[in-house]
């Protein structure tokens, strides 16, 4: 199953994004993963509630940072596969 | 040589309790268990999450034993979330039912790592020394999920489960995992004295790689696979624990602090209790967390090695079990002079093909404890 436009992508039920106050850093966290995202990673993820399809969620993001759709559409899956092959992401229906 | 800088650690195993109703013959546990009495108590597992939380840990994994064999886990769950860490219960489920898991999601439980045993019921049931244990999990694992708890599977895998490790992926599916761990045994403990009978061959290790890249394919966006090769079968170590007092820590059931769950096998080495040391003090300065830290403690080949800040030696404990001494590179590494005896080993445990396995009991048999030096390559082979 690989990512597309009409994707939903969400966080996994067991992933959680919060702000660490003893490193200043956000951290996105599941059983056996910890990730550091960047302020632009904050912003796709937070976009990522299971009801935005990928296309949406580029296009607002285009938007928010005024860069053209496509190169924003790139770095987006690319992130999003990555967080997806750890688990971290899903974006089908998915075993619910 | 990288000085030992002191980072933080991210997440901690607090062992609640070693009691346990299964007698898995793999048991991380060590032999000598501690027993009910001298576990910490509510207030005092409080104070470890609090101090814990403001030393920079943003998780703590909920173990044992059976950490559901303590009365008051959900309270310890709804601490341990107030004070600000992600929790984690790692359980094998046999005593939980819908209104625990309920009142454990209540509490901010965000996560339950379920054992089974196998994909076969009898077999399973056989392994954990539970009558009717397999079906049970199936059941809780379906609550689990209903109560909208994420939920990994877990199985610890060897020579006797490996041939049904497609089974045990579809089971994990059927159930609606978010993610399957197959975990190697790791030979500590339990699962040293019962080595032989548990070793799987190197063909069952490369078909298990193969099977799971596969699956983690067919499967990929909708359940993870973790999967790492067993070390016995590797040529080069894990990072054990991410490093010596680096990443994680563990807290035993009796408070005793452990840089990971088998330190206690190293002779000559005592640990930070978190009744009498503060948990900051334990981690920066104590002997035992400061023992292995970074690449300064290292010999030859380690020293010198260009891996030393990536796998930092391997696991001190194997070193111990294997080579005699805790600060030798860990066998498992191909630069190991005894590398290759381990391989010898590795292959005359299989050909041995013992079935013959000792359950985890309170107390090891006398022979079982004596024989524990014999599991070694400088006094098994030389
Ligand atoms: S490995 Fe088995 S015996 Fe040991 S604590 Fe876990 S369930 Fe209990
Ligand atoms: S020699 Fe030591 S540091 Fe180098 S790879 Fe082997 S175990 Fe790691």
């Amino acid at each position: 199953m690989s990512i597309e436009g009409s994707s939903k992508p969400r966080l996994a039920d067991s992933a959680t994004l919060r702000w660490d106050k003893v490193r200043d850093k956000w951290v996105l966290q599941s059983p056996e993963r910890l990730f550091f995202p960047d302020d632009v990673a904050v912003s796709v993820i937070s976009l990522c509630d299971g009801q935005r399809t990928l296309q949406s969620i580029t296009d607002e993001l285009a938007r928010e940072f005024d860069a053209p759709a496509t190169a924003i559409y790139d770095d987006t899956v690319e992130l999003l596969k990555g967080l997806a092959a750890e688990g971290v992401i899903v974006h089908d229906a998915g075993p619910r | 040589m990288t000085p030992a800088r002191v980072e933080p650690p991210l997440a901690f195993l607090a062992e609640l309790t070693h009691r346990c109703p299964l007698q898995c013959p793999y048991c991380s546990n060590p032999l000598e268990l501690v027993g009910g009495r001298a576990e910490l108590s509510t207030a005092e597992w409080i104070t470890v999450f609090e101090d814990a939380a403001r030393l920079g840990v943003m998780q703590v994994h909920l173990s044992g034993g059976e950490p559901t064999a303590r009365r008051d886990l959900v309270g310890l769950v709804r601490a341990a979330e107030q004070a600000g860490l992600y929790t984690n219960l790692i359980t094998s489920g046999v005593l939980l039912d819908r209104r625990k898991i309920d009142d454990l999601a209540a509490a901010g439980l965000r996560h339950i790592q379920l054992s089974i045993q196998d994909a076969d019921p009898a077999e399973a049931d056989r392994i954990a020394a539970y009558p009717q244990a397999h079906l049970k999990k199936l059941a809780v694992a379906r609550e689990i999920r209903s109560a909208g708890l994420a939920l990994t599977l877990n199985v610890v895998v060897h020579r006797r489960n490996l041939p049904r490790l497609d089974g045990i992926i579809d089971i994990a599916v059927d159930l609606g995992a978010e993610r399957l761990e197959v975990a190697h045994a790791q030979y500590h403990g339990w699962a040293l004295i019962n080595r032989a009978a548990l070793m799987p061959s190197q063909d069952q290790v490369q078909s298990a790689v193969a099977t799971i890249a596969a699956a983690a394919r067919r499967l990929h966006g909708r359940m993870q696979i973790d999967h790492v090769v067993p070390d016995y079968h590797a040529r080069r170590p894990k990072a054990c624990m991410g490093g010596w007092g680096r990443r994680f820590f563990v807290i035993a059931p009796d408070g005793a602090m452990l840089p990971c769950h088998a330190a206690t096998s190293i002779p000559g080495m005592s640990f930070p209790n978190v009744r009498t040391t503060a948990l900051k003090a334990a981690w920066d300065d104590s002997a035992a967390f400061t023992a292995f830290r970074g690449t300064a403690w290292m010999a030859e080949p380690c020293r010198s090695c260009e891996f030393r800040d990536v796998d930092f030696g391997g696991c001190r404990c194997q070193a111990l079990t294997l080579a005699g001494h805790a600060a030798a590179t860990d066998p498992v590494c191909d630069r190991s002079p005894l590398h290759d005896k381990l391989q010898a080993l590795v292959e005359r445990e299989v050909a041995s093909g013992t079935s013959s396995l000792q359950l985890r009991r309170p107390k090891p048999s006398s022979r079982a404890s004596d024989r524990s030096r014999e599991y070694g390559l400088v006094t098994l082979i030389d």
